[in-house]
């Protein structure tokens, strides 16, 4: 995985995150929660470091928490739902569904009756779930 | 995007007009001509351009995001790349996703022409782009067809609407001296850009962009490149 991906996305979350404290009114942030899917590809610990060195102004004492959402998708036919099993992905496959999540369709069927029709019910996207602070 | 010059859809309403081939065929005129040009199969479900130039070892290069592979001078990307050329069927909100996806990490380097091959109709990935992407551009193909050019005529009047530019239509696959397409086209506003007999050779040239570009379907592409350039 390319490392700037990360320092992106911290740069982003910690852009959303003073706007969030600007409209809430808070003067100092103590808390940024932010829930990342499996399937992003990102690099945890390469994202906190990111945090630690770009957080600023509200956000400089603030502790940045990063819970992965697992990936789990329910097919559309038969409503099975299912959680990806990377063991069972070769290498190529699973880095193609870093890069592009939905490629997932040219990889995975639903295991009860092997439909490609399914839809992902987590593990994709980026979410900030908490922004706690003092006002 | 923003060290791309001039960024072309290639649409039309109806599926088998030719897009493929004149998105490709035009990508590689303009390269042999000393233009940088980029080509982006955004035909997600069936993409096909990297079967009419016969790619099949190359990969992007992963540096800061991902960094299309340079092919025949061009600047290529597809999501076989990832499909691996297995099946990949896609609801509208999953290629919408992937379109997403693969914009915001594609590194494209200064480019004249950036053609995207579209899917056909106007359906997710043209609704995206014409969000997404300001100053977008569009050249229509399509057959003499009426079934085919009235699908035209719902796409130019929408992009009319919205007040985005069409570079102009291509009538491909032509096979009788009608002058229809031509009228229809100018009365839409638009220019006819170029008309391209039924090539029965062509077949033989996918795969293969030496032949390729010995087609007759090369040598009206390669008139269409001069006006375009």
């Amino acid at each position: 995985m390319f490392v700037l991906h990360e320092w992106a996305l911290a740069e982003a979350v910690i852009a959303t995150a003073l706007e969030v404290a600007d409209k809430e009114g808070l003067n100092r942030v103590t808390e940024v929660v932010l829930k990342v899917g499996e399937l992003q590809g990102i690099e945890l610990e390469i994202l906190e470091f990111a945090f630690s060195q770009l957080k600023r102004g509200k956000l400089e004492n603030a502790n940045f928490k990063t819970v992965m959402a697992k990936a789990e998708f329910q097919c559309r036919v038969c409503s099975h739902r299912w959680v990806l099993d990377k063991q069972k992905l070769d290498e190529n496959a699973a880095e193609a569904i870093h890069f592009i999540p939905e490629v997932a369709h040219a990889y995975l069927r639903c295991p009860r009756c092997e439909s490609p029709d399914f839809e992902f019910v987590e593990g994709r996207g980026v979410w900030l779930q908490t922004v706690r602070g003092v006002s | 995007m923003k060290n791309i010059r001039n960024i072309v859809a290639v649409s039309s309403g109806k599926g088998g007009v030719g897009k493929s081939l004149v998105a490709s065929t035009l990508a590689v005129a303009l390269a042999d001509n000393g233009c940088k040009v980029g080509l982006f199969d955004l035909d997600f479900t069936s993409p096909s351009t990297h079967l009419i130039l016969g790619i099949e070892n190359a990969h992007p290069r992963e540096e800061k995001g991902v960094v299309p592979a340079k092919i025949h001078g061009i600047e290529y990307m597809s999501i076989i790349y990832y499909s691996g050329g297995s099946v990949t069927p896609l609801r509208g909100e999953d290629v919408s996703n992937a379109l997403i996806e693969l914009l915001s990490i594609t590194r494209w380097g200064e480019l004249d022409f950036l053609f995207l091959d579209m899917p056909p109709g106007i359906g997710d990935a043209t609704l995206d782009l014409l969000r997404l992407i300001k100053g977008i551009q569009f050249l229509i193909v399509t057959t003499s067809s009426v079934l085919a050019f009235e699908t035209v005529k719902n796409l130019a009047r929408l992009l009319k609407s919205l007040r985005i530019s069409v570079i102009g239509v291509v009538e491909n696959m032509k096979m009788n001296h009608s002058n229809i397409v031509r009228s229809e086209t100018e009365k839409l506003g638009l220019e006819l850009l170029g008309e391209i007999p039924y090539d029965a050779t062509i077949e033989k040239a996918i795969g293969d962009v030496g032949r390729l570009r010995r087609t007759v379907f090369a040598s009206k592409v390669e008139e269409i490149r001069a006006r375009i350039q």
